[in-house]
């Protein structure tokens, strides 16, 4: 098997860096174990940078006449990342182009912020143009005082802003089906990450004066779907969010724009976007959302439901499916942890299969129910290998591999995949989703 | 800003805490905890027309009733050309079937195989449906429809008709299918060194 390479060294300017406190002991460790292996990783950039070694440097054409003038008024990426972008799952072709979903291209961003135009869609009903002036958030049911909030009410109350991963709970849904040689966009991409900005909802419902009878909430949308979830009320006071920002900006419309629910670590769909209503009562309203969707069937028949929080979970976007590795030697193996019941506390690596396994480097800082990024350097010699990664989150829970779902749930539980995904490796260097 | 650079910076600091000490009169520090008198009030009159959620034991439902018989007139009209006829067979969503197939290999969940409750049903068709107009249907039309689509799936005869009271007493065959998130059921296991792959 292809060794493992150290990590980046702390006195080598690397930009992923272990967190110190951690685990100091272990981490001088692995650095004097890689230092046995330096002898072979200068071996292979020797290859690597022989190709060029004869490149004579020129002077191009934009460094010998003025670029383009400032004022682009909305600034968008070079013009040579035009494949960044979203996209529906390979082969799918929704029938409603409005309740359909695109994914994030999740091989071809960095760090663990989404950029805003990149963040996944899912609609029911398609994307509002909603005019802010107009739009109202209703707060009603059993409170004190029905209240209703424009968007300036609400920019008036203290600003939150926090980091959170947002995931679709059927991402990954199709990995409960036999492996297709799908990108990790189209088989992982129903997941984002940003830095939502809004008010705590508990502020809010301080405001209206919750009834002491009050035990769920319904949210509902302003869109043509004006889709329903109902939310319990220990969550709405505990770290849900009103957002009216993501990334530093207003909503975008397909997140919701003006103003969208936001539940951290929770399954996407009860995020409602559009938010136009919040109304209080008893009960859970059983809306068509969470029965005869996002409930999750078992073997017997029988259906799990409110099942609200996303699992610990994590996916190498780099090498992923769809990829060439394009020499042998120094890799970088990169991607993306994440749980919906706290912090990423570390995430191991495997190359041969799911054998042996490596702990990789989370970049800092690490963030409560957002994604964290890891990666791990690699030297391939070539061979064939089969890269898998393993979440393990600050409550112990350890990401299962997708027999021990299967065992558990069987097959037709569409939502809530989790399980670990598996890349081979083939000796062309091309790079495909297999289950093991 | 000339004026701040001539001036000493004590006498600067001075002007400062007196401008905050005089800014203090007029504005009210708020507390933390305490309702800001933020938003406006609204009445049930107001919210009417949003107001228009159903929930499982029917509370919301509106006045009005409608028969299968005119559910298959509105449904032929205005739901067939995606949910197919019989409500199968359509580009969009299956909507009748599937009762007896949820514990098999292939199971088909439609209104009349999975879903818990009737009221869903009425809730679910008045705010999205008919997809290409939503909201357009009338309290009976939306009454009629729903009938319909029980009537297709043996869950009211075909003489039957639904209104407030009658629609949230219809029992779903998979009512009692539903159990609250139970999870963990799957338990993953940090093994490092010789593991079983995929194990
Ligand atoms: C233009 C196509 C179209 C028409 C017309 C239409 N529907 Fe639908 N219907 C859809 C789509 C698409 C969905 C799924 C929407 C989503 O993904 O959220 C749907 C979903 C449904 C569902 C939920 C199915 C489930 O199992 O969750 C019901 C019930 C339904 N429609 C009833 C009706 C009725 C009744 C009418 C006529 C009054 C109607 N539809 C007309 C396209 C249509």
């Amino acid at each position: 098997m292809p060794p493992y390479l150290p990590p980046p060294g702390l006195d080598a300017g690397a930009d992923l860096v272990a967190d110190k406190s951690a685990k100091p002991p272990g981490r001088r460790r692995f650095l004097q174990g890689g230092a046995a292996l330096a002898g072979g990783a200068a071996a292979a950039t020797l290859a690597g940078s022989a190709r060029a070694a004869g490149e004579v440097l020129p002077v191009p054409a934009w460094t010998r006449s003025q670029g383009r003038p400032v004022a682009n008024p909305y600034g968008q990426p070079s013009g040579f990342e035009g494949r960044v972008i979203r996209r529906v799952r390979e082969g799918a072709q929704p029938p409603f182009p409005t309740a359909a979903s695109s994914l994030t291209p999740l091989a071809d961003i960095f760090g663990t912020i989404t950029p805003n135009g990149l963040v996944f869609e899912r609609h029911h009903a398609g994307i509002p143009d909603i005019d802010p002036e107009q739009h109202r958030l209703v707060i009603h049911g059993l409170v004190e005082r029905p209240l209703s909030f424009s968007l300036n009410d609400l920019l008036r109350f203290p600003a939150v802003s926090r980091v959170h991963f947002l995931e679709c709970a059927g991402n990954s849904g199709s990995e409960w089906r036999p492996a297709r040689k799908l990108t990790v966009q189209s088989l992982h991409g129903l997941l984002s990450c940003c830095e939502w900005t809004g008010v705590s909802l508990g502020t809010l419902l301080q405001e209206v004066g919750v009834a002491p009878e009050a035990k769920w909430l319904l949210a509902e949308g302003a869109d043509a779907a004006a889709m329903t979830r109902s939310v319990p009320l220990d969550k709405a006071l505990d770290d849900a969010l009103i957002v009216y920002a993501q990334n530093g900006e207003m909503l975008r419309p397909e997140q919701g724009y003006p103003l969208r629910l936001l539940l951290p670590g929770w399954e996407g769909n009860i995020s409602v976007k559009w938010l136009r209503r919040l109304k209080l009562g008893t009960a859970p309203w059983q809306s068509r959302q969470e029965t005869s969707k996002y409930t999750d069937l078992l073997p017997d028949g029988t259906s799990r439901q409110f099942s609200f929080v996303l699992d610990v979970k994590s996916v190498i976007t780099g090498p992923s499916g769809g990829q060439t590795l394009k020499s042998r030697g120094r890799q970088q193996i990169t991607g993306l942890a994440w749980s919906g019941h706290g912090r990423i506390r570390r995430v191991d690596v495997s190359i041969d299969g799911g054998r042996n396994w490596e702990e990789a480097v989370l970049q800092t800082p690490v963030l409560d129910r957002a994604l964290t990024r890891f990666s791990l350097p690699w030297l391939w010699d070539g061979g064939p290998a089969v890269l898998q990664s393993r979440a393990v989150d600050s409550h112990g829970n350890v990401q299962p591999t997708r027999s021990q779902l299967i065992a558990a749930r069987g097959t037709e539980s569409a939502y809530h995949y989790n399980g670990i995904q598996s890349w081979q490796v083939l000796p062309s260097g091309e790079v495909h989703n297999v289950h093991v | 800003m000339s004026m701040f650079e001539r001036k000493p910076l004590a006498a600067l600091l001075g002007a400062l805490a007196l401008s905050a000490a005089l800014s203090a009169c007029h504005s009210q520090p708020v507390r933390n905890g305490q309702p800001l008198g933020l938003g406006t009030p609204v009445d049930a009159a107001q919210l009417a027309a949003w107001d228009i959620d159903i929930d499982a034991d029917g509370r919301g439902l509106p006045p009005g009733s409608g028969t299968v018989a005119a559910g298959q007139r509105i449904y032929e009209t205005r739901c067939i050309a995606c949910h197919g006829a019989g409500g199968q067979n359509g580009i969009a969503d299956r909507l009748a079937g599937g009762q007896g197939s949820l514990a098999t290999k292939a199971p088909v969940r439609t209104v009349g195989s999975f879903w818990p409750y009737a009221t869903t049903l009425f809730d679910y068709v008045r705010r999205a449906m008919p997809f290409d107009s939503p909201q357009s249907l009338t309290p009976d039309e939306v009454y009629a429809v729903s009938a319909y689509l029980l009537h297709l799936n043996g869950l009211l005869p075909a003489d039957g008709r639904l209104d407030a009271a009658s629609l949230p007493r219809v029992v779903m065959p998979n009512r009692d299918g539903f159990k609250v998130d139970d999870r963990p059921d799957v338990v993953g296991t940090r093994c490092l060194k010789d593991c079983t792959p995929g194990s």
